[in-house]
């Protein structure tokens, strides 16, 4: 039986289009771009190609606002650290509770290098209050931070309205885009974004390749200093196989954008309503009628993920969980834990993340494998008794919980 | 992906007595909801020599857990509550050919059930056992008991390996040293040889924020500066740049800075910059460079800021 994948918020398959891009750059093209010679020659113009193409794909005015890096966490380091000390005389952060540990964890350091961060909370759907964001800005605001989705659920942000709000205070406002770029339409040129993070390898692009989208006039102050690459603000020789490998991928998400919010969301739809129909006492998290399209994210209650997991995965079916189990961390998943999910339901999450390239038959597949396995588990949980969860006067109630 | 052992995937694929067992007479709920794991042991205990009979269990968890479960009910089965209560963590691992390090609080998990529902049967509160010990890790409601215990019976040394065996320490961190002081006893315990006595720790003349020091206020000067050579004008400026720059590096390092704009007589005028201006410890910072000053110096002077230059006469 032919594995599934089902974890494309993780990582995507290369697209083998851009394998093909990419295989002449590490054979005959192996100049470098900054040689005058033509193996260097020929190489420059395979880069200024894709860097149209990303540039193309994130509606931005000019291709020299195009950065290529290492990652999105590059991407996002280098965003950040640029807006502080580009602007000292302000020291205070805006971001979100559930934004990916590359933002959080750098905020958590800068606050101990005593700059000052809000994290921004959400409701039970993930959205965000923006009278709350509103009262927090302020003259002292350097750089305000905010997904354009979030990684779990897909729930999306408004990223755009929050840029304009940051612009109005002269702060800078950074989106991590990597779980949007190439899923949902971005036109750039017509927000207020001032710097943006995309990841290759979440668009069928190849590992190690970001982007950072910076707008013309923001000041900026580089992460890597060397050479001239990038026009100085990001050194280092460039990766040209992995960029040309990114411009053929934002290519072809441009040409399957459509697909992807009709086809794709019609398949993530038609899984996500045939699990429910089938499993009690399972929902979706996050806000349902915002957010990618790829993306469901289900709790299943009173079972856990890790098990969940390890049973798909015989049936060759790979999705992931924001159980504790599974991260190493020990702890539930941040974004469900700021929802305000139950423990019983926070650890039992699963992760459905779909790409073009799955099939009706895969999901049939997956909507049949899903309720016996929930149903197997249940009948091991000390929570769940025969047919539900069990009742008040047997319920489990362990030492230390 | 764990890397797990084939004899725990077999046990979890294919679990032993999972489920409810009629006429359990010793059961035993353990686990925190909290940290994704959660065991009930079922026991039919023989009431003439308290062998066990049967053994079941229900589990709410992750692939080692159930394993974990599965194998300490295998286990268990025809020894008596005695021998029983001799099984111990590592027992449970060993019998699945080991479990990844990370996972070892789920043999710890199995261990603890069976004390549980030993106590249930025996008609013991074995709770009480453990409030004895102090909550160390609130993230994971683990006590001081529990930890001593798993410290002793694995040899731990390290903070990591505890929290690998109890989940203690791997949430928000604040109860490592808490953890290290077990740690501490322990090996104190075990240990013939004299443990070094912890270096006298350096007081370290700190102008941050973050390490308020409740020294006097910008008025109250320390007496008896030691006495020095008379210095000449030029002398005493250059000295008192001198010590000035000496601590620039260390407010910088907090994103402040500090700069000399006039100097009259005793009275020194600074101006506080970065993150240095208006900082709470503004004061504080002032009296720990002028305690430097005076030190430098061998006079008396006073430390203000910039501000209070017009409101000072001039000479």
């Amino acid at each position: 039986m032919n594995p599934i994948y089902l974890d494309n918020n993780a990582t995507t398959a290369c697209d083998p289009a851009v394998v093909e891009a990419m295989l002449p750059f590490f054979t005959e093209q192996f100049g470098n771009a900054s040689s005058m010679h033509s193996f260097g020659n020929k190489v420059a113009l395979a880069l200024k190609e894709a860097r149209t193409n990303v540039q193309q794909l994130l509606g931005a005015e000019f291709d020299t606002e195009i950065i290529f890096t290492s990652c999105g966490t590059e991407s996002d380091s280098t965003a950040i650290l640029s807006a502080l000390k580009a602007q000292p005389e302000r020291n205070q952060i805006i971001t979100t509770v559930v934004e990916h540990p590359a933002i959080l964890s750098l905020c958590d350091y800068l606050e101990k290098e005593g700059y000052v961060v809000h994290r921004l909370k959400v409701d039970k759907k993930g959205r965000l209050d923006l009278d709350e964001y509103k009262s927090l800005l302020s003259p002292r605001t350097a750089i305000v931070s905010v997904m354009w989705a979030n990684n779990e659920t897909g729930t999306l942000f408004p990223v755009e309205q929050m840029a304009a709000m940051a612009r109005s205070v002269g702060a800078m406002f950074h989106s991590d885009a990597v779980q949007a770029v190439g899923k949902v339409p971005i036109d750039l040129k017509k927000t207020k974004i001032d710097m943006l993070s995309l990841s290759g390898h979440k668009l069928h692009a190849p590992k190690g390749i970001g982007v950072l989208y910076l707008r013309r006039n923001t000041r900026f102050r580089p992460l890597l200093r060397g050479g001239h690459q990038e026009r100085g603000r990001r050194a280092g020789t460039e990766n040209s196989a992995s960029i040309v490998g990114l411009g053929k991928a934002a290519e072809l998400a441009m040409q399957h954008m459509d697909f992807e919010n009709n086809e794709v969301k019609r398949l993530r739809d038609k899984l996500e309503a045939g699990i429910l129909a089938q499993v009690p006492h399972a929902f979706v998290t996050g806000d349902p009628a915002n957010r990618l399209p790829n993306t469901a994210n289900i709790a299943f209650e009173y079972v856990e993920g890790e098990a969940i997991l390890l049973l798909l995965n015989k049936q060759g079916i790979a999705a992931s969980s924001g159980s504790a189990c599974t991260s190493g961390s020990l702890e539930p998943s941040h974004v469900m834990r700021a929802m305000g999910i139950p423990y019983t339901a926070a650890h039992g999450t699963i992760r459905f993340s779909l790409s073009r390239y799955n099939t009706e038959e895969e999901i049939d597949r997956v909507i049949a494998a899903v309720p016996p396995i929930i149903a197997q588990l249940r009948k091991l949980s000390p929570y769940w008794s025969e047919n539900g969860p069990a009742s008040q006067e047997n319920a489990f109630a362990p030492a230390y919980a | 992906m764990w890397d797990y052992t084939e004899k725990v995937r077999e046990h979890f694929f294919n679990p032993r007595n999972a489920g409810l067992l009629e006429g359990a007479n010793a059961i035993g709920d353990v686990g925190s909801i909290q940290c994704g794991d959660a065991l009930r042991l079922m026991l039919k205990v023989d009431t003439a020599d308290e062998r066990i009979l049967d053994a079941r269990f229900q589990t709410f968890g992750c692939g080692s857990a159930i394993a974990s479960s599965s194998a300490l009910t295998e286990i268990v089965k025809g020894k008596t509550l005695d021998e029983a209560l001799k099984v111990s963590n590592q027992e449970i691992a060993d019998y699945l050919d080991g479990l990844p390090p990370e996972k070892m609080h789920c043999s710890v998990m199995g261990r603890e059930a069976l004390q549980a529902a030993v106590a249930n049967y025996r008609g013991e509160t074995w709770i009480d056992d453990h409030e004895e010990g102090a909550m160390v890790c609130k993230c994971f409601a683990v006590d001081s008991v529990l930890i001593e215990d798993v410290v002793r019976a694995n040899n731990l040394t390290t903070v990591e390996q505890v929290t690998n065996y109890t989940k203690a320490g791997g949430g928000c961190s604040s109860c490592h040293e808490g953890i290290e002081e077990i740690l501490a006893k322990v090996s104190a315990e075990r240990c013939t040889a004299p443990i070094p006595a912890p270096e006298p720790v350096a007081q370290p003349m700190t102008f941050h924020p973050s390490v308020p020091s409740a020294e006097a206020p910008v008025a109250e000067v320390p007496a008896t500066p030691t006495a020095k050579p008379k210095l000449t004008n030029f002398q005493r400026m250059r000295k008192i740049e001198e010590t000035i720059e000496s601590v620039r590096p260390m407010l910088q390092r907090d994103h402040g800075d500090i700069e000399v704009v006039e100097i009259d007589g005793k009275n020194i005028f600074v101006n506080l910059k970065g993150a240095c201006q208006g900082c709470m410890m503004e004061q504080a910072t002032l009296a720990g460079i002028q305690e430097q000053l005076i030190e430098a110096l061998g006079e008396f002077v006073q430390l203000l800021p910039a501000s209070y230059l017009a409101m000072s006469p001039r000479r």
